[in-house]
């Protein structure tokens, strides 16, 4: 486009009508969104520099905590697996997350699919009851599970950890699959039922496949609820049910040597590898879904 | 339900009507079924033993308010901070708690907004890759990032190395447990749980209202100021409730890096607990769940915060 072309010689909608002010005011936010991204690099940087400052420490070859490292050792990790305690505590913390898992993605799915379909009195009432463990402070849930195991002799037992982190992990599970239900196409179980699917081949075959990314979201955020757990272990996880967090705590009561650390990286690390798969997944499950409104568009005539 | 719909055609109207409303009423029992066992299980292991641990505040050892006499009382007859101080301890312990809640409250929104602004303000894909950077101390456990800061404020710690290697300093400082190193861990450790509401809240800004405004001569501050600002209110109001009440609660972050004077309710709980003063720390935890639903209430209620925990999804 040259200027002696008549289209582009008439004034532009945006451009004509610039009023003098406007380029000073331009400088100025300019600056001003350097000043902002200055101070969110600053920001980002305090949340995410901790996480990993825990790493080069875990492979230091000195005993007390020198930085940066005088050389590097594998010392703290073979700790880990040598010393007792340690290798049990992360066996212990996976079953008892497992259950956990299991049990709350169970439960929580079929009572989110009678909070947000049925109309039944009181729905709102037992719909604050579920979510109420995530306002309810951690150690009050801990001392009145704590004072109830021990009337039942569930005290050190592993299984009745995993039952107390069910209870702390369904909020998290009923709000990530109701999320998905609010968005749901009710006519799609019709139209299976219509085909001659029962009630729990349209579950399997229509819904679960439709909601799974909610009840992925829920399920992880249970794992990960039971497996970084503390309060309520340090109540009831006795001598019976140590978990990996349980055995964190203590060991930080009494020192800190980089054995910590190295059990701190490998969750580090873990934590990521979890943040990063779920990513992909919800990157997955977008692509299908925006490739599905592009087939059903196509289908519909609205896209060329 | 396919030979149920054909037979209905045939029925005349009001037996057709009766019938849906019957299939009707059978589709609300199997949503009821449904929720029955999630129901039972936390009534059994969280709304029972919480309802009956609050009882023993009242029951025990005898029935009566003698557990929260202590608390009313204008001295403490228990060492609970170290030292015996001129007045009630434990009202000392609420009071620092709150302060403590307030004052990180107040940093995580002051640190958080601009981050959730800046976030919002590019596109979707750039916003997501920055923000796994907020997503990894999320979901990172609270117990490895209150280490974290150990290692950094320790007396042999990070900060004190560089500082003595500088020649800033010939000793090193006391960074450790202090009040200081309470709330830059619990800053840290909530400043995600602030910023995720916020960013949700403000990515749903229709943008095209700050650019009326600006095509109507507003300058950029009174866009900011009377557009921006007053539409991210809900998410700063979410962010708030929630970063607040997690405060309130805190347990791992104060006992690890907090000094001896830095008893935060939890703790408070826990020791009393752990001595054997049932009654009593059930009489603590009643005061501390009062709180912190009455503080949930006041948001919900009065600021008409809705879905405040839904929105924290990462």
């Amino acid at each position: 486009m040259t200027a002696t072309t008549p289209s582009s010689a008439l004034p532009r909608a945006g451009a004509a009508p610039v009023p003098r002010h406007a380029h000073r005011a331009r400088t100025r936010i300019s600056w001003g969104r350097v000043l902002l991204w200055v101070l969110v690099a600053i920001v980002l940087a305090y949340l995410v520099f901790p996480v990993f400052i825990v790493a080069p420490v875990s492979f230091s070859s000195a005993k007390y905590l020198q930085f940066p490292p005088p050389g590097w050792s594998l010392q703290w990790y073979e700790n880990y697996f040598a010393r007792p305690g340690w290798v049990p505590a992360t066996f212990v913390s996976i079953r008892v997350a497992i259950i956990t898992t299991i049990l709350a993605t169970t439960l929580g799915t079929a009572a989110s699919l009678a909070l947000v379909r049925g109309r039944f009195p009181g729905r709102n009432a037992i719909n604050s009851f579920m979510v109420s463990p995530l306002v309810v402070p951690g150690i009050i849930v801990a001392i009145g599970i704590y004072f109830f195991y021990a009337q039942v002799r569930l005290v050190g037992n592993p299984l009745g950890l995993a039952l107390a982190h069910t209870a702390l992990a369904l909020p998290f599970v009923v709000t990530n699959v109701s999320a998905t239900l609010h968005g749901f196409d009710e006519r799609l179980e019709y139209a299976a039922m219509n085909l001659g699917a029962n009630r729990w081949q349209t579950f399997r075959r229509v819904t679960l496949p439709i909601i799974r990314p909610g009840v992925f979201a829920g399920a992880l955020f249970a794992f990960i609820v039971s497996f970084d757990e503390l309060i309520v272990a340090l109540f009831v996880s006795g001598s019976g049910a140590v978990t990996l967090p349980r055995k964190m705590w203590d060991s930080l009561r009494q020192e800190i040597d980089p054995t910590i650390a190295a059990v701190s990286t490998i969750l580090i690390t873990l934590s990521i590898v979890i943040l990063l798969a779920a990513e992909l997944l919800r990157q997955r499950s977008e692509r299908t879904r925006t490739a599905t409104w592009v087939a059903e568009e196509e289908e519909l005539g609205v896209r060329e | 339900m396919a030979t149920l719909t054909s037979e209905m055609a045939s029925a005349p109207r009001e037996a057709q009507s009766a019938r849906f409303a019957r299939l009707r009423r059978q589709e609300q029992v199997r949503y009821l079924l449904l929720l029955v066992p999630a129901v039972v299980f936390l009534i059994a292991f969280y709304g029972y033993p919480v309802a009956a641990m609050l009882t023993r505040s009242f029951s025990e050892p005898t029935w009566g308010w003698q557990n929260f006499e202590p608390l009313l009382q204008a001295r403490s007859t228990l060492d609970v901070l170290g030292a015996s101080l001129p007045m009630n301890a434990f009202i000392r312990v609420f009071g620092i708690t709150l302060q403590i809640a307030v004052i990180v409250t107040f940093f995580t929104l002051l640190l958080g907004y601009p981050v959730a602004y800046a976030l919002a303000s590019v596109s979707a894909s750039k916003a997501n890759l920055l923000m796994i950077l907020v997503l990894i101390p999320f979901w990172t456990s609270i117990l490895v990032r209150s280490y974290a800061w150990m290692v950094l404020l320790g007396q042999e710690g990070i900060i004190n190395q560089a500082l003595l290697a500088s020649g800033l300093r010939t000793e090193p400082m006391q960074l450790l447990n202090t009040r200081l190193a309470v709330y830059t861990g619990m800053i840290h450790i909530l400043l995600p749980f602030m910023i995720l509401p916020l960013y949700a809240v403000m990515r749903g800004i229709d943008r095209n209202l700050l650019r009326a405004a600006g095509n109507l001569g507003a300058a950029p501050s009174a866009v900011f100021t009377r557009i921006f600002l007053p539409l991210s209110l809900p998410g700063v109001a979410a962010g708030c409730l929630l970063v607040f009440i997690l405060a309130l609660g805190f347990y791992i972050t104060p006992a690890l890096l907090g000094g001896q004077r830095d008893v935060m309710i939890s703790m408070l709980i826990q020791q009393q607990v752990s001595q054997l003063n049932w009654g009593f720390g059930a009489a603590l935890a009643l005061v501390l769940l009062v709180m912190a639903l009455g503080i949930y209430l006041l948001f919900t209620r009065l600021l008409g915060v809705e879905r405040v925990f839904g929105s924290a999804r990462a």
